[in-house]
């Protein structure tokens, strides 16, 4: 089992810590509906050092980063990042990822960790043979922290010894140096030093607020001296509460290498217009016969992933992805694939919670985001 | 942390306190730190007879779904109706406002099947 450089911060904090995609990760500290509360109304702080990180580069990066992602790269200028998909040749999801542009030809690719070794060797296979490109994989260097939250970019800004972050807008990316001054010394050991990162205004809870890359080793200290202004630490039970309150897809559950991105919220990333792409002509062969929703339950019940949801009439019209009781709305809520005819908001439907026909509602995603 | 003395404790976790031929029954203090955060408790209606090792409802945390079991046999005469809408109270105060049910015992001699605190916290 993998740990990242916080492993001990974690253990310390007495964060429960659960076996999460091959690394030993905290799922919660001080308890989840506390934490998804503090990232709502202040500010939260999570480990996400276990995500994988690529960087392609070489006079033919661009044309590659084209041709194996669905967005378009060439909206792309140096400092921005854009959502995207990797995609297989039969239009299926190989995983959904962020594409920085740090210069010309030169793209840093973030993704996720379940997926990061099958990318890898995807990535390679497309890349051989092709002049003029280099890939390399620094997910051992490179530590992850999102700091999300109202408060979230306020918090960073304690810390930022060069420019205001203030001005980078949601999906660009800055360097930073990050200093102790004037709040506090870094790891409360009397480390005074400066870290050099990279500031991004990105994040997976539907709040303002920013992920930090540092290297792998500078990431305690970065940790502490948030924790210190009050920044409350937050677990992956947080981070999938706040992810689906927000409708974003994950991986391996609204996402997967068979449905289309079309059946699965994530339409929005493909641009056919671009030119040719892996999975393009796939896509070309027709519009998926399913979509995913939100369904919001009527009483107190709480729907899990994969339950079946049935209309009106008793008919299976799809499946739940992803499902949970949602603290910030106080109501049980899912993403669900269902069937086109059963997927406009308002479309009364049921839920198989353990074999009670629980009522339902199909509504509009995202079910919450502020600040964004 | 010790669990109360004064109660008996089934082995899946629920707590009883006898009080002549009545069982008030709830989860432990560590049943209740295992889920987490609880935010559905699905109890069975008052009248309904329940027999010792049966599962008589569910309990929702955040993550997790667990049923609940009856530590003794009877009828159910009493449903703390303040779970439905503030079922956190399980965490809050899992020997108080946390209660579930209380049971009319008609087999008094199940609360000799349970265990003490001791045994309880020997268990975990």
């Amino acid at each position: 089992m993998k740990q990242t450089s916080l492993y001990k911060t974690h253990q310390a904090a007495g964060a429960t810590l659960v076996p999460f995609a091959g690394w030993e990760m905290p799922v919660s500290y001080a308890g989840t509906v506390s934490e998804v509360a503090a990232t709502r109304t202040a500010a939260g702080i999570f480990d996400v050092s276990h995500m994988g990180e690529v960087t392609v580069t070489g006079d033919s990066a661009f044309d590659f980063v084209q041709s194996v992602t669905t967005n378009d790269v060439s909206k792309l200028i140096p400092g921005k990042a854009q959502y995207s998909l990797l995609l297989n040749e039969q239009g299926g999801i190989i995983d959904d990822i962020i594409v920085y542009c740090r210069a010309t030809n030169d793209y840093l690719i973030v993704l996720n960790a379940g997926c990061k070794d099958k990318d890898w060797d995807w990535l390679q296979a497309q890349a051989l043979g092709r002049p003029h490109l280099m890939l390399a994989d620094i997910s051992d260097q490179t530590a992850l922290i999102a700091v999300q939250g109202p408060l979230a970019v306020e918090k960073l800004n304690l810390f930022v010894t060069l420019g205001d972050l203030s001005d980078t807008q949601r999906f660009h990316f800055a360097e930073a140096i990050l200093n102790h001054e004037p709040y506090v010394e870094f790891g409360g050991s009397g480390e005074y030093r400066t870290v050099n990162v990279t500031v991004s205004r990105t994040g997976y809870t539907g709040e303002d607020g920013v992920e930090i890359f540092c290297h792998w080793n500078d990431a305690p200290l970065i940790w502490d001296a948030f924790v210190k202004a009050g920044v409350t630490p937050a677990g992956l039970g947080a981070r999938d509460v706040l992810r689906l309150e927000a409708a974003y897809p994950l991986y391996g559950h609204e996402l997967d290498d068979t449905n289309f991105p079309a059946a699965s919220g994530t339409g929005w990333a493909v641009k056919m217009k671009k030119g040719e792409f892996i999975g393009r002509d796939a896509l070309q062969a027709g519009t998926p016969a399913e979509q995913l929703v939100g369904i919001r339950m009527e009483g107190r019940a709480i729907p899990r992933e994969h339950y079946a949801v049935t209309d009106a009439a008793g008919r299976r019209v799809g499946e739940t992805t992803s499902g949970t009781w949602s603290p910030t709305l106080k109501a049980g809520i899912a993403m669900a694939r269902l069937h086109s005819e059963a997927a406009a908001p308002g479309t009364d439907v049921f839920v198989d919670i353990r074999g009670r026909q629980a009522p339902a509602k199909v509504v509009k995603l995202p079910f919450y985001r502020n600040g964004v | 942390m010790p669990e109360p003395t004064d109660l008996l404790y089934a082995k899946t976790h629920e707590w009883v306190r006898i009080e002549s031929d009545t069982a008030t029954i709830g989860i432990s203090q560590h049943a209740q730190e295992e889920l987490g955060d609880v935010a559905l408790v699905l109890l069975p209606e008052a009248g309904r007879m329940v027999q010792r090792g049966e599962k008589f409802g569910e309990i929702e945390s955040i993550k997790a779904v667990s049923d609940l079991y009856a530590p003794v046999s009877g009828e159910v005469t009493e449903v703390n109706a303040l779970l439905e809408t503030a079922p956190e109270k399980v965490n809050d105060a899992p020997y108080g406002d946390g209660w579930m049910l209380k049971i009319r015992m008609t087999q008094p001699a199940d609360a000799d099947l349970l265990l003490s605190s001791t045994d309880y916290d020997a268990m975990l």
